[in-house]
């Protein structure tokens, strides 16, 4: 495998961002659009030509050092690429879905004024996504971390003139460097242990740690928070709704395909730190299901069609980290690639909704499209169904996976998954029909101006619809005469963890007949709730009120989020404003005291000095007098 | 007679020796005296050029009686240097005065208070 086709990888986007970001003035549209596409799609290429060598060459991992990068003392970090089964999947997925996304943008962005600037950020932001997954230590990933941040940043604040926007973009940013803060606590509590950051050096010398030992809680409690951070859970998960400011290919590609589940990727490259501290992933998988559950309900009375797929995003992230909570890896993997398709899907969906709507997001005013924008609709109905988790769709083998183990490892937090897989669907289908079926409740101007897409959005929609679809396929279950491809595949990343806490991994103790009663139980909590939304909003045709009625008092807070938002302004930004304020007067007083004051003590001096010219010549005279008398009193007498 | 301190075997005339050193000392000091006190307080500016002038003559004739007390001509050289640098002094001094009196049409230095705070 050579290591140059290797670097291409995350190199071809960053010189599609430095063509783009720096010529985009000069070029014309086609060309950057052409340009900003090609270099994601030739490292999706690239990553499939790894993915077949690595397969030849009996899937052993492989570290490519580029250079050395620090070395102080005896800490060596250098600048190494792995690639293993954990990297290969992630790297197809970020670049498969990115390449997709980035032809949607073609038609999606055309008339935008910051067409190249786009391209060039969503490049940058690939750049970044693929250093992290690529990386072989800790350090190399927290590069990538903190790089899509910040382009998470720009693209969220994309459209710069509109302040909320601007502030949805720092809320993101800020929201990501508080879990940044525990990572990199995280970083230094692992080099502090283990004196180095590659993956291969700590893994094989944690195994020699106790389980339960309180270091390894420590430093997988500190990565968690920036998991928290970065993949929008409980209580860090504010800015992902407020992030849907940004363009939708934004949304699709950052938060719904990518970004949020490194965290995800975090957690599951450190399975065997993870896997020596149970307690750690006890409270992962308490703050995945009540993320999961309290998101789910939040999305249930939402009216923007983004914020909806926002919540439902959080919610799903919540489902991952519940897998990961019950040590189910490879089933939280299958999770973040089936929801990268149908997530990637509704948004790219959403996105189509609102472009032939002009620009409208509120539910409340669409409906009845199915008959304007059919291809839109049927993706996004087939993008439904596997996001209820209904078979034989990507989202049912996934979702199932995850509810099975978690019903082995914890009941409580099995009957919250599938209140929230109740949620889901509901809140789903509400969305689908609301959009979709009914009588068109808009604007005659709007009617006038609804189209179906594009080509160049259309074939995204067409192809993630049948990766939804048929994806699911790579993980049937033992139990429905599947090999589970997937989890084999993935088998051979939790050797160390294996070793190190033998009794994480025994073989599932469900019968067959348990799991088909599982399998039943969420898709037929599944088939309830579309059958409720069916019968509310289609045969009763209702319509969610508008914001000027009153709600109940349980609606209210549930439409405003239960005021999270207002509770973090209060106890925390307005406290850092004040002590930021206080800091502020108390520093400018001072250094108004003493820089001000130099002046005005120099000024004072000045003003007195000077009174020594008064111009008359008898005056000089006389002070000359005075000095030779005084030299020659100093000479002669002293 | 009494002999010359510095080279004993020389002597000193008799008639240097009757007038003290002192006497040329404290005749010098009246001089030079005389002569700052009227730079200070005259105001015409060729009557501050005599006061100087009368300060140089002051140091030039206690230098000749120093020379002469101790036979040392070293001292009227440098009597000759001074007169040299006086005369030089006076005629850039004198140039300065006509310019002033060009400008002010007096030699009263009162006037010359311009350039003040």
């Amino acid at each position: 495998m050579s290591p140059l086709l290797l670097v291409l990888i995350p190199l071809l986007p960053l010189i599609g961002f430095l063509i783009n970001g720096l010529g985009f003035p000069h070029l014309p549209k086609g060309a950057v659009g052409i340009i900003g596409s090609l270099t994601v799609v030739g490292s999706f290429v690239l990553s499939l030509l790894t993915f077949s060598a690595f397969l030849a060459g009996g899937s052993q991992p492989i570290i490519i050092p580029l250079f050395d990068w620090i070395t102080v003392g005896s800490l060596n970090i250098p600048f190494s690429f792995q690639v293993d089964q954990l990297s290969l999947l992630m790297l197809m997925i970020i670049t498969g879905v990115g390449s997709l996304i980035h032809i949607y943008s073609i038609g999606y962005m055309h008339h935008d004024a910051g067409f190249g600037k786009f391209f060039a950020y969503l490049n940058l932001f690939l750049f970044f996504m693929l250093l992290l997954v690529l990386g072989s230590n800790y350090v190399i990933m927290f590069i990538g971390w903190e790089g899509v941040g910040l382009c998470s940043y720009l693209l969220i604040g994309f459209w710069n003139k509109n302040t909320s926007f601007n502030n949805a973009a720092r809320k993101a940013f800020i929201m990501n460097r508080v879990g940044d803060l525990g990572f990199l606590l995280g970083i230094f509590t692992i080099i502090t242990t283990f004196g180095s950051v590659e993956y291969l050096e700590v893994f094989s010398k944690a195994s020699s740690f106790q389980v339960g030992d309180p270091i390894i809680i420590t430093i997988t409690l500190f990565l968690f928070i920036g998991a928290m951070g970065k993949s929008a859970q409980i209580p860090l998960y504010t800015w992902l709704p407020d992030a849907m400011a940004g363009p939708t290919p934004v949304s699709a590609l950052i938060h719904a395909a990518t970004m949020v589940t490194a965290g995800i990727y975090m957690v599951i490259r450190s399975n065997v730190l993870y896997s020596l501290a149970p307690s750690t992933l006890e409270i992962v998988g308490i703050i995945g299901g009540a993320t999961a559950l309290f998101a789910a309900s939040i999305g249930l009375l939402q009216n923007d069609i983004k914020k909806v797929l926002a919540y439902s995003t959080v919610s799903q992230l919540g489902y991952m980290f519940m897998g990961l909570g019950a040590m189910a890896y490879s089933a939280s993997m299958f999770h973040v690639i089936t929801h990268a398709f149908f997530k990637a899907l509704l948004f790219l969906g959403a996105g189509s909704v609102i472009h032939a709507m002009s620009d409208e997001q509120d539910i409340r005013n669409m409906g009845g499209l199915r008959k304007k924008l059919p291809v839109t609709f049927l993706t996004f109905f087939i993008a439904t169904w596997a996001i209820a988790g209904l078979p034989p769709f990507s989202g049912f083998f996934s979702k199932d996976e995850i509810l099975a183990h978690v019903f082995e490892h914890n009941k409580l937090l099995w009957v919250i998954g599938v209140l929230g897989s109740l949620m889901t669907s509901f809140y789903m289908f509400r969305l689908l029909f609301l959009t979709f079926f009914g009588k068109f409740r808009g604007t005659h101007e709007q009617e006038h101006h609804l189209h179906e897409s594009p080509a160049s959005m259309t074939i995204p929609l067409i192809v993630l619809a049948v990766l939804s679809a048929v994806g699911g396929f790579i993980g049937v279950p033992e139990a429905l005469h599947g090999s589970h491809r997937l989890a084999e595949f993935m088998s051979p990343l939790y050797d160390g963890a294996r070793q190190a806490n033998p009794s994480a991994f025994l073989a599932t103790t469900l019968s067959h007949s348990e799991e088909y009663i599982l399998m039943a139980v969420s898709v037929g909590v599944a088939l309830i709730a579309a059958i409720a939304a069916y019968v509310m909003y289609i045969q009763k045709a209702l319509v969610p009120a508008p914001d000027s009625e009153e709600k109940s008092a349980l609606q209210n807070v549930i439409y405003n989020k239960y005021y999270v938002d207002e509770l973090y302004d209060n106890v925390f930004v307005k406290s850092t404003k004040t002590l930021s304020n206080a800091f502020y007067s108390f520093g400018e007083f001072f250094i108004d005291l003493f820089v001000n004051g130099t002046a005005r003590l120099i000024n004072f001096l000045a003003g007195l000095l000077r009174k020594t010219q008064t111009g008359s010549t008898g005056d000089y005279v006389f002070a000359m007098v005075l000095g030779i008398v005084a030299i020659l009193f100093w000479k002669l007498l002293l | 007679m009494i002999p010359n301190p510095i080279s004993p075997e020389i002597n000193i005339p008799e008639v240097i020796q009757n007038i003290p050193l002192q006497h040329y000392l404290i005749l010098s000091t009246l001089l030079f005296v005389i002569g700052i006190i009227g730079v200070l307080t005259r105001r015409n500016a060729i009557v501050i050029f005599m006061s100087v002038e009368l300060m140089l003559n002051a140091a030039n004739l206690l230098l000749i009686a120093f020379s002469s007390y101790r036979s040392d001509s070293s001292g009227q050289v440098f009597v000759f240097f001074i007169m040299a640098v006086a005369a030089a002094e006076v005629a850039v001094g004198l140039a300065i005065i006509v310019m002033i009196y060009r400008n002010t049409r007096n030699t009263d230095i009162g006037f010359l208070n311009k350039l003040k705070w």
